[in-house]
């Protein structure tokens, strides 16, 4: 909403500056967005004489002119305007001006080798009119003004409000002021409110259709006719143009004028382009009309149409139809001004994808007392300015507006606020607002203003009550330092836990959109539904990530592109499984591309591994408690990971939770995104599928148990088949007797020559302990040949011997 | 001269000249070994008479004393002598680089949310949850904003369906109504998240981050909010005087509503919080409206409290001197780099904030 103090002056009687009113506005919650000088500089253009003009020695269509502005000397002003001629009152910009139109900054400058010291204006150029034949000519009344500021009121800023969307009635200067004395900011100003008085009766037809929801509750208007619909008179196109609007013609003007000052939209229709009489009521499938923006609209069924006997001549409280519009040749009018529904508006608003000005303020709520008043003080202005005879008002009406009252507990402000206010205080601040009361016992009976469709309840008053008061009168009180509860469940100190577990290991932490390009997605999706975003903001974030893994390898392919070679990344954060809220996954997702140790003086550099992923997935969940002695790793996999180096980990053998996937990622989507890396390897970790242990970490320390007996390391080799893993191999060891083998450790696997074909050798290493005592060669001996009898049977090994 | 006397002169001598170590170690053989000269000596003391017996085994032990010094004393002078010309063979040249390491990050925005969290956690605020993908109702419709609200237009939506039900939550006011809906009160939770509105530019992202709180007790006031509010700030950014004002403001789900501003200026093209008078707005709050209240089934004449929204993103620009909110999310690794911070950083109540 943009306002000016000058116009603000019209309501509110104040001697406080600009600043005060800047901040007050601000502290009313009348959030002031910005100041705009727009007139800075006005003063500058004054009004001019041209005493002389002679051809321009160099240009057939230039005039070189001597301009009289007031000062001893006469300016030399080249003009290329057909009507600059001698006598002419007119308008002059001297160096130094910024031309409002263009915003250029005028300076002394020869043109065709002539100087020109300033120069003549149109009124286009001043954003008066669209006039841009010519310079503007003022009337012979300004004879008296020259070398006077054209501009009369040049001092106002252009000051632009943030309303909020429950107070339609300060999108009128007339709120705004109301707001503002009732803070203290000077008086509300009572204007004598001048009544229609006429005879005549308004002789055009209006009915109102009594349909289910017919967005029209009341209609009134009146008709003027013979009017002349001429120019806005100059104080009237100042105001508009001081707030930034255009003005265009005077009737036009008036109703734009008139919902600026008091927030009462009208609408203007030629009324002898009318066929018959006025229908409102809903529209039909399918019906048309071309609005006033020139665009054609097709029309749903029950919208509000304002309508004759030829057609929809408008929507009502959203546009009008170019059918019926004023034009500066319109002679008679029919004014409207009708209280829409906000619901209806708004609905049929957002159908059609339509924002006016008259819709902003009709879906907010308009004031359903002021339909008379907008008649009255509109039809007035026209006949003032462009002559005419006005009919009666005449009110059509399907619904009658009925007040509000609430009854409020005085207490409750307190209650609410936390700081105290007298009963008197009270009342005058809803007395400034315009609420009227009456005092019933301990509470108030309030009768709620009919421009405040925001107020229905007690707290609302509360609200007015702290506003006006003004916020900073809130006490602080300082929060008390206890805590009852924990801070952090089970699941969030997981989610902190592995977030800095993967970043220690020399992950960078990525935080990207839950969408993503559904080329990207489709790689990782699996057999997982895809999710569409309906209204995405590009097609490339089109549908909800399948896998954290669409983005990470996006971003990671952009970071090579600028050069990087070896990077690691992860995200936390949710995949989707489905549209329902809820179905969303926790995964922690890591990547890492390129070379350990590259170029190294030290270090013989390598690829990264499926290796290097399982330590990091394995050392991760590790760290977070859990122990790796019962993880189980299988190789089914999604088809987006290399099949033959991937693994799936369970955190127990027999359970259907995945914990984690790792591994290589599939060499054709890296062909697919074009993605040149040595070697991309990644894993996921499925946070919501990780058992929260219900110990703390105390009960989580088993008792210290260690044994002083002296340890045997016995190294063993077996044969076996190549698709045997190694993981059979160890469990088979570790079940021999979990009392005795502490630790096992693979320190070779090897195929190839001396082996024989489809079959490898692996070297392991077991430690044997007892917490018992230390053992002799004999019992040493019987686990040995247990160890190799188990694993023989139980994987179809031979020790190599 | 007895015979000790003369072994003990012949091997001193012995041992003064210039020997390796194969020499000494010979020498010590020759003395100290199974039939070395010495041992041989003690063998012969049972065979000594019992009156010289004493003053025998008495001199012996000295003899062997001096000598086993000598040799253990030469032995480690030659073995200093061969570490030391050792060591000045072994010579590294050790401003060479070290074995490579990585260093992994948290990024800006987990940090923040992690230091929101320590601050919210000391005044007795638990960290609740909820999906990002939420339904009209909660999102909107429970909050006061039902369909047809002009308030439904500041809130750019993402949605999953025609019929407009599933949608990506604008907010993470979603997160009261569950909260509420499934606990009783009071009710004192922070609940930091993803939001989503489309729109996109420099100063919005079609995802970013907010942190939700909300208290609700017999008598909370906005008094109470006031002061939790100015704690935290005054936490979070890490000052002892704050610059902050509340201005009346207007939300569907809070009544009366606020938002507010905290005071700053610019110093050498970098952002002072707290001074200057220039006003920044970072987050909106108000008292929980009663019509929120009465949705989920608490009953308003007994319970009242506070909520407020926080843009987490934008606290961490302000705190840590970021322009562009964009950067956040684009995942260039000079920018994680830089901007994200160390995960031993951990933001705790004892260790504070910073380090």
């Amino acid at each position: 909403m943009k306002i000016t103090f000058d116009w603000l002056r019209d309501h509110l009687k104040t001697s406080l500056k600009e600043k005060n009113l800047l901040e007050q506005l601000t502290n009313i919650g009348l959030e002031v967005e910005s100041v705009q000088n727009l007139s800075s500089g006005n003063g500058l253009f004054k009004v001019a004489k041209i005493t002389k003009t002679e051809k321009h020695p160099n240009a057939d269509r230039l005039k070189v002119c001597d301009v009289d502005v007031g000062e001893k000397e006469l300016k030399k002003v080249v003009c290329g305007a057909v009507n600059a001629k001698e006598g002419l009152i007119t308008i002059y910009a001297p160096p130094g001006a910024v031309i409002p139109k263009t915003k250029t900054k005028l300076v002394v400058a020869k043109i065709r080798g002539v100087t020109s010291y300033g120069m003549l204006c149109s009124e286009s150029e001043l954003n008066l009119s669209n006039e841009s034949e010519g310079i503007a000519e003022l009337s012979s009344k300004y004879k008296n003004n020259i070398g006077k500021s054209y501009f009369s009121k040049s001092s106002s800023n252009l000051i632009d409000l943030s309303i909020t969307p429950n107070r339609p009635d300060c999108l009128g200067i007339r709120g705004i002021a109301r707001d503002l004395a009732a803070s203290g900011f000077g008086k509300l100003i009572n204007l004598k409110k001048k009544k229609i008085k006429s005879n005549i009766k308004q002789t055009l037809k209006i009915k109102l259709n009594k349909e289910k929801n017919q967005g029209c509750d009341v209609f009134g208007s009146c008709l003027i006719t013979n009017v002349k619909n001429i120019e806005s008179p100059q104080w009237l196109k100042d105001k508009l143009i001081s707030i930034g609007q255009k003005p265009i013609s005077a009737i036009v003007d008036i109703t734009n004028y008139v919902m600026i000052d008091i927030n009462r939209p009208l609408h203007a229709y030629d009324a002898d382009k009318i066929e018959k009489g006025i229908i409102v009521r809903n529209s039909k499938s399918g019906e048309e009309f071309t609005a006033l923006d020139n665009k054609s609209y097709k029309l749903e069924k029950g919208m509000c149409v304002i309508s004759d006997d030829k057609g929809v001549l408008g929507l009502g409280g959203i546009i009008g139809g170019t059918r019926s519009g004023t034009e500066f040749n319109t002679k008679n009018i029919l004014l409207e001004s009708a209280y829409f529904n906000p619901e209806s508006i708004r609905t049929t608003a957002k159908k059609l994808n339509l924002d006016t000005d008259a819709k902003f303020r009709f879906e907010r709520g308009i004031d359903p007392l002021s339909i008379e008043d907008g008649l009255n003080k509109a039809a007035l202005l026209i006949k003032e300015i462009c002559g005419g005879e006005i009919s009666k008002i005449d009110i059509q009406k399907i619904k009658t507006y009925k007040t509000k009252s609430i009854t409020f507990d005085p207490g409750l402000f307190e209650k609410i606020s936390g700081f105290k206010i007298s009963i008197k205080e009270m009342l005058k601040i809803l007395e400034n607002l315009g609420f009227k009361f009456k005092q019933k016992k301990k509470n108030l009976e309030l009768v709620v203003p009919s421009w405040r469709p925001d107020i229905s309840q007690e707290v609302d008053i509360v609200e007015e009550l702290v506003r006006i008061s003004g916020y900073n009168k809130i006490k602080i009180i300082e929060p008390v330092k206890e805590r009852k509860k924990p801070t952090l469940n089970k699941a969030q100190k997981l989610f902190h836990f592995l977030q800095r577990s993967i970043a220690s290991k020399g992950y960078l932490e990525a935080i990207t959109w839950s969408f993503t390009d559904s080329n990207y997605n489709d790689h990782f999706r699996g057999s997982k539904k895809e999710i569409k975003i309906i209204n995405p903001i590009s097609s490339e974030l089109d549908v909800l990530r399948s896998s954290i893994f669409s983005n990470l390898i996006m971003y990671m392919n952009k970071n090579l592109d600028r050069g990087f070679k070896d990077l690691s990344i992860f995200e936390i954060g949710p995949i989707f499984n489905g549209s329902k809220p809820g179905e969303q996954n926790i995964v922690v997702c890591g990547l890492s591309s390129g070379k350990k140790s590259r170029l190294s003086w030290i270090e013989k550099e390598r690829n990264v591994d499926v290796f290097d992923v399982k330590k990091d997935v394995i050392q991760s969940l590790n760290e977070a408690g859990y122990s790796s002695d019962k993880f189980f790793i299988d190789t089914e996999v999604p088809n987006y990971y290399h099949p033959g180096k991937s693994g799936r980990l369970f955190l127990e053998r027999g359970t259907d939770q995945v914990a984690a996937y790792f591994g290589e990622i599939h060499p054709n989507i890296k062909k697919k995104i074009d993605m040149k890396t040595e070697s991309l390897v990644g894993f996921e970790i499925f946070l919501d599928n990780l058992k929260l242990s219900e110990k703390t970490l105390n009960d989580q320390k088993k008792k210290f148990n260690v044994s002083d007996y002296q340890k045997s390391e016995r190294d063993f080799a077996f044969i076996v088949n190549k698709n045997v893993n190694v993981q059979d191999l160890i469990n088979a060891v570790s079940s021999v007797d979990q009392s005795l083998i502490s630790n096992i450790k693979v320190f070779d696997v090897y195929e190839g020559e001396n082996i024989p074909v489809n079959q490898k050798s692996i070297a392991i290493s077991v430690t044997i302990q007892s917490l018992e005592k230390t053992l002799n060669e004999n019992d040493l001996e019987k686990v040995n040949k247990l160890i190799i009898e188990t694993v023989e049977n139980k994987t179809g090994a031979k020790i190599r011997s | 001269m007895s015979d000790l006397k003369k072994l003990k002169e012949e091997f001193l001598s012995k041992l003064n000249n210039k020997l390796n170590l194969s020499e000494i170690n010979q020498i010590k053989s020759d003395l100290f070994g199974k039939s070395g000269l010495v041992s041989l000596q003690f063998k012969k003391i049972g065979t000594i008479a019992e009156s010289e017996r004493k003053k025998f085994a008495s001199d012996l032990n000295i003899i062997k004393d001096e000598l086993q010094n000598l040799i253990n004393s030469k032995i480690n002078e030659i073995e200093n002598a061969e570490i030391n010309e050792k060591l000045q063979k072994e010579k590294v040249d050790i401003t060479l680089p070290e074995r490579p390491f990585v260093r992994g990050k948290i990024h800006p925005v987990s940090q923040t949310i992690d230091e929101i969290s320590s601050i919210f956690s000391e005044i007795g605020f638990s960290v609740e949850e909820g999906p990002d993908v939420e339904n009209e109702y909660n999102n909107f419709t429970a909050l006061n904003t039902p369909d047809n609200h002009p308030a439904r237009d500041m809130h750019d939506t993402f949605y999953l369906d025609e019929k407009k039900e599933k949608l990506l939550r604008t907010h993470t006011s979603p997160v009261q109504i569950r909260t509420m809906l499934k606990d009783q009160p009071p009710f004192k939770i922070i609940a930091p998240g993803r939001t989503y509105r489309s729109d996109s530019d420099q100063t919005h992202s079609p995802m970013f981050h907010q942190v939700e709180g909300l208290y609700i007790d017999k008598n909370i006031n906005m008094g109470h909010l006031k002061g939790c509010l100015n704690y935290f700030i005054k936490e979070f950014f890490e000052i002892d005087k704050i610059k902050m004002r509340f201005r009346p403001s207007h939300f569907p789900f809070t009544e009366p509503s606020a938002e507010v501003d905290i005071g700053y200026e610019i110093k050498d093209g970098k952002i002072i919080i707290g001074e200057g008078n220039k006003w920044l707005e970072i987050l909106g709050c108000g008292m929980v409206h009663p019509n929120v209240l009465k949705n989920v089934k608490v009953d308003p004449t007994k319970f009242q409290g506070y909520a407020f929204g926080i843009g987490i993103d934008r606290l961490a620009m302000l705190k840590y001197g970021i322009n562009d909110l964009r950067s956040f999310f684009d995942c260039d690794y000079r920018w994680l780099n830089h901007f994200g911070f160390d995960p031993l950083d951990v933001p705790t109540n004892y260790r504070g904030l910073s380090r």
